[in-house]
């Protein structure tokens, strides 16, 4: 049997979502359910949770939010709230599941919509749709669960205020707001698993959690390969998760890591999930990372296919012009062909857009070390030393920095 | 809702037109923008600002008036324009601010406006 608090957070944004459209307000709409899960604390426990618990605690948040709306019309004689109270009436008659299935989605599109700053969707998205808590998703950007507090409520005033629309987006206007709703859950996801400051635990949980999320996203939008691709690259990124930090908590790179430790059914999934994703004509940027993922995932023994990785994100970077793309497909590139031809891509304009980049300093010098040149390799390291900030990296760097000074001297 | 749209850019843009072509092909985009927004029924006003260098800003501090010269702020872009408009929501708002012309140089800040009832 389900805890409580598992119900609570599975049904919140599907809830949430029915009762913002429903009510017409958001900030009603938070109430509502708050006071709904607040008397189904107290019942529960003793009654025995309800057969349905969702569809009790939308009930439940609806009467409580139409009691308010009724107690705000008797005040003024406002035709916004009888409009709404109306809506709810004939709301409760239409067809209730494709009904709540738009529900979910406009909340989806309106906490990821592309006039809120980066940060305030991620905070939306996984405090309304995910469900988590104020304080839990302060803990995961580990920051101050006021100021966390402070940012929502930051983010629903420009939300009112600015007349950001509760609704799908459709035609021409969908694909790119798909992207932008696939880019807050990829960044909630990487928040999970780059950073490696923080508890593990909390954690590995983001990164469930923007699964979790993708999932729901592929019920919801079936026929979009980039999200079903963005499902199979999270699930193929974290399949190496347990590999990739040893038991002193030292960062593990892919080629060294043990295959035995990767989660083969978490690959399988992905690799599944991939096939789907790639019945769809054209390949965007999540297929192709994916296929990069999926790749390494699935290689023999001896390494994956360097040069299929290389033409990937060569193919990459001619759909997204990223200059860390162009870094990744340049290290594809020495690893296929060697690392003098790599090294002859970092070239001096890519050195310029990625001058503040730790990453480009340590792959350079990486390329420098396999070539013998240390003094160059050396002074590479030093740059990418200044530049890391979490812990494990800097470990890393600092033992290769060793090595080759070692060499040097 | 209404929203203004303030048409911000650097001033150093072409002032002054070599031929009478030159300067119908900079004002026929203004002018069908316009047109397109009247047409759509959402057009409630606008208008073109004179340079920054005509500005005078002005402010009251414990009843003594100061009045200098310039711009509230010194910025590169500067407002030189703006549209009011009445759209159903931010989404329209901003679609009408990608069609305008400076979209393509300049910058469009999208503000609703604050009712008082």
């Amino acid at each position: 049997m389900q805890s409580i608090e598992a119900v609570f957070r599975a049904e919140h944004g599907k809830i949430l979502a029915t009762l913002i459209r429903a009510l017409g307000d958001w900030q009603l709409a938070e109430d509502a359910l708050m006071d709904a899960m607040t008397t189904a604390l107290e019942r529960w426990p003793s009654d025995g949770m309800p057969d349905n618990p969702g569809a009790w605690l939308t009930a439940a948040a609806r009467r409580k939010g139409i009691d308010h709306l009724r107690r705000r019309q008797t005040r003024t004689t406002h035709a916004g709230a009888v409009k709404d109270h109306l809506e709810i009436v004939i709301g409760e008659r239409r067809d209730a599941e494709n009904r709540m299935q738009d529900d979910r989605l406009s909340l989806i599109f309106t906490c990821c919509h592309p006039a809120l700053a980066p940060e305030a969707r991620v905070a939306l998205t996984l405090r309304y749709v995910g469900g988590l808590s104020t304080k839990e998703v302060a803990r995961a950007f580990l920051i101050a669960e006021p100021t966390m507090a402070k940012r929502l409520v930051r983010a629903k005033h420009k939300i009112s205020g600015a007349g950001i629309p509760y609704r799908v987006p459709e035609g021409d206007e969908l694909p790119p707001r798909i992207g932008a709703v696939c880019r807050v859950v990829y960044l909630i996801f990487n928040e999970g698993y780059s950073a490696t400051a923080g508890d593990e635990l909390v954690r590995r949980e983001l990164c469930e959690e923007a699964i979790r999320l993708t999932r729901m996203l592929q019920v919801l939008l079936p026929d979009e390969p980039e999200v079903t691709a963005l499902l199979a690259l999270m699930l193929l990124t974290h399949s190496r998760r347990a590999a990739r930090v040893d038991g002193d908590g030292e960062l593990v790179l892919l080629a060294d890591q043990d295959r035995g430790r990767w989660d083969r059914d978490a690959i399988d999934q992905g690799h599944a999930q991939l096939q789907i994703a790639l019945r769809h004509g054209r390949p965007g940027p999540y297929v192709l990372q994916a296929c990069i993922a999926d790749l390494h995932a699935n290689a023999p023994d001896d390494g994956p296919d360097w040069p299929q990785i290389a033409a990937l994100y060569q193919a990459l970077f001619g759909l997204t012009r990223n200059p860390v793309v162009r870094l990744n497909h340049a290290v594809a590139v020495a690893m296929a062909k060697g690392p003098e031809t790599g090294l002859g891509m970092l070239d001096d304009a890519l050195a310029g857009q990625l001058a503040g980049y730790h990453l480009f300093h340590a792959a350079r010098a990486d390329l420098l070390r396999r070539i013998g040149r240390w003094s160059e390799a050396s002074v590479a390291y030093r740059r990418a030393l200044e530049l890391v900030s979490n812990a494990p990296e800097q470990r890393y760097l600092r033992r290769r920095l060793d090595e080759v000074a070692a060499m040097e001297a | 809702m209404k929203y203004m749209l303030l048409l911000y850019a650097t001033q150093d843009g072409p002032r002054e037109f070599s031929s009478p072509e030159e300067m119908k092909a900079m004002i026929e985009p203004w002018m069908k923008y316009t047109e397109d927004m009247k047409a759509a029924g959402v057009y409630l006003g606008g208008d073109a600002l004179k340079g920054t260098d005509t500005a005078t800003t002005l402010r009251v501090r414990d009843g003594d008036v100061t009045t200098t010269d310039g711009p509230f702020a010194e910025t590169t872009e500067t407002l030189g324009g703006y549209y009011m408009i009445d759209v159903p929501d931010l989404d329209e708002a901003l679609k009408w601010a990608q069609r305008c012309p400076l979209a393509n140089y300049g910058s469009v800040e999208v503000r609703p406006l604050e009712m008082f009832e």
